[in-house]
């Protein structure tokens, strides 16, 4: 229990995804406009990436190595459809809003990654902890992010107003070059809280999984 | 020198500037933009000082900031930091609201400069990143001109004039043929508070030009390329496109050719890299303001181009001295 516990848990920080990992960056940068874009994009992901985790490491014994990738991304496409046909139905304003991002999950590389990483190689009970805990890591990563561009773009999150009303929108949050402006700066400061975290606990012999852009 | 150092070990070649060469060419590169300055002050009133004060003092603070985090040297009063506040300034509206200098202050300095590492890290000129970004977020404040009222005129306050360039767009050529050139020249127009006099630029222009800090490359290459451009197509049309002579008169593309596009870090090295340099950002100006959705394209010229700057100094290269040309 402890280990599929702790196969949850490290989705959620010490290896966030696209902070740490620095993967699924495409749809963190493109539906971020938003906080509620964000929530909707990363509830997606996690479902997918749960439900694939499970089927690929149900499947690890039968799948043939040579085409493995080719068999993941069939299982992958499956619930991919299926929540695209969802959130067709039942969330059509999320559909509108996420666009062809939703379609796009398919080649998400977080989820690819998690099935050829980790699903094809661990039982089912810790693949499904594994999806679960990357997709809602995900998801907290695109709700704050999402929540920073909207707050100071548009002076809502999750459409409620914050800034006052004389507040002039910092527009350029909301286009493209601010998504990775915004994404740029919190990956700094979350590279600066894991130096500081490390120093504190005297850990500095081990390094950073990855992406430690900080310098001297 | 070696004499003077008996106790040193061994000998070694220190090739380093010394101390003063940055901050010197700094305060000149000031002392030329003096003249652009006090013409924006006359045309815009003294309120214009609260830009320019603001704008200064707002990116020597994030640089000193900065380097305070990043634990470096202060080096503040290099002055590096302080043109780049001035440029900004002279690239506004002289009726900025306060925040909105501050936020492209900052912009200017964490975002252009010191995020990349600092003076001589910067891909992009500093001063032209801060104009960007609140061109983007803030349209409307950042096209609002006020006409200009020179001090001691008692005129109204606060009466907003569009920009020669900005008739030109919306009204085609008819429209500006009763602006007096002389009035360009001088600086009597709508426009960013530091861009409109022409004159003004030119001198602090040929200033920097008599001291060695620039050379005639890039503005040169620049204002020639644009006057070509623009002149092709006054010829093909006459009454839908503007003459050369109007297109180097306005706009900010004078305080662009000789203080923005000449920055050392962000333009090529070599003179032949600076002609190339100079003859995008003439191209890339003269297609933005014909074909653009904006009226002015200097800032965004100049950004591209410096995007492109480590691949001409790739390309163009100096040849290394004793090696023969290739055939």
């Amino acid at each position: 229990m402890g280990k599929v516990l702790a196969e949850f848990k490290k989705g959620l920080w010490d290896e966030i995804a696209p902070f740490r990992l620095v993967l699924g960056l495409c749809p963190a940068l493109a539906v971020t406009t938003e906080a509620g874009n964000g929530l909707g994009m990363g509830l997606a992901v996690t479902f997918v990436l749960t439900c694939s985790n499970l089927l690929v490491s149900a499947l690890r014994k039968i799948i043939p190595d040579q085409v493995r990738i080719a068999a993941y991304i069939v299982v992958i496409a499956s619930f991919v459809i299926i929540v695209e046909l969802v959130t067709q139905a039942y969330f059509y304003p999320l559909y509108k809003a996420l666009g062809v991002f939703v379609p796009l999950i398919v080649v998400n590389c977080i989820i690819l990654g998690r099935a050829e990483a980790f699903a094809s190689k661990n039982p089912v009970i810790e693949s499904m902890a594994d999806g679960l805990g990357m997709g809602l890591g995900f998801t907290l990563s695109l709700v704050a992010l999402g929540s920073v561009r909207e707050l100071l773009g548009a002076g809502t999150i999750f459409g409620i107003q914050i800034m006052g009303k004389s507040y002039l929108p910092f527009l350029l949050m909301i286009v493209p070059p601010g998504a990775f402006i915004a994404l740029g700066v919190m990956l700094g400061f979350m590279n600066m809280a894991k130096t500081n975290q490390q120093r504190i606990s005297g850990l500095q012999n081990n390094p950073a999984p990855c992406c430690n852009v900080s310098s001297t | 020198m070696v004499k003077k150092m008996p106790e040193t070990k061994e000998l070694k070649l220190f090739v380093s500037s010394s101390d003063t060469a940055i901050p010197k060419i700094m305060y000149e590169v000031l002392l030329a933009l003096l003249p652009a300055t006090l013409m924006g002050i006359y045309f815009f009133g003294l309120g214009t000082l609260k830009v320019i004060g603001l704008s200064i003092a707002g990116a020597m603070l994030s640089e000193a900031l900065i380097q305070k985090i990043r634990r470096q040297d202060i080096m503040v009063t290099d002055g590096s930091a302080a043109i780049t506040g001035l440029l900004l300034a002279l690239t506004l509206p002289s009726n900025s609201p306060w925040w909105m200098v501050c936020v492209g202050a900052v912009a200017a300095i964490v975002l252009g400069k010191q995020l990349y590492g600092g003076l001589g890290w910067n891909p992009f000129n500093p001063a032209l990143v801060g104009r960007v970004v609140l061109l983007i977020s803030w349209p409307v404040q950042m096209t609002a001109w006020p006409k200009p009222t020179p001090l001691f005129s008692h005129a109204i306050d606060a009466v907003t004039a569009a920009t020669p360039l900005g008739i030109l767009k919306m009204e085609k050529a008819a429209a500006i043929v009763n602006i007096s050139r002389i009035d360009l020249l001088l600086g009597y127009r709508g426009g960013s508070l530091g861009e409109v006099s022409i004159l003004a630029i030119i001198l602090g222009g040929l200033y920097l030009l008599f001291r060695g800090h620039i050379t005639w490359h890039i503005p040169g290459s620049y204002l020639l390329t644009v006057a070509l451009f623009t002149g092709v197509f006054r010829l093909i049309s006459p009454a839908e496109y503007a003459s050369p002579l109007f297109h180097l008169l306005t706009g900010g593309l004078m305080l662009g050719a000789f203080f923005m596009a000449t920055d050392y870090v962000t333009s090529p090295v070599t003179r032949k890299g600076q002609l190339v340099f100079g003859f995008g950002c003439g191209l890339l100006t003269g297609v933005i303001r014909l074909f653009g959705n904006y009226p002015e394209g200097v800032s965004f010229a100049i950004l591209l181009m410096n995007s492109v700057t480590p691949l001409i100094d790739k390309y163009i290269r100096p040849t290394t001295f004793g090696k023969k040309q290739p055939e």
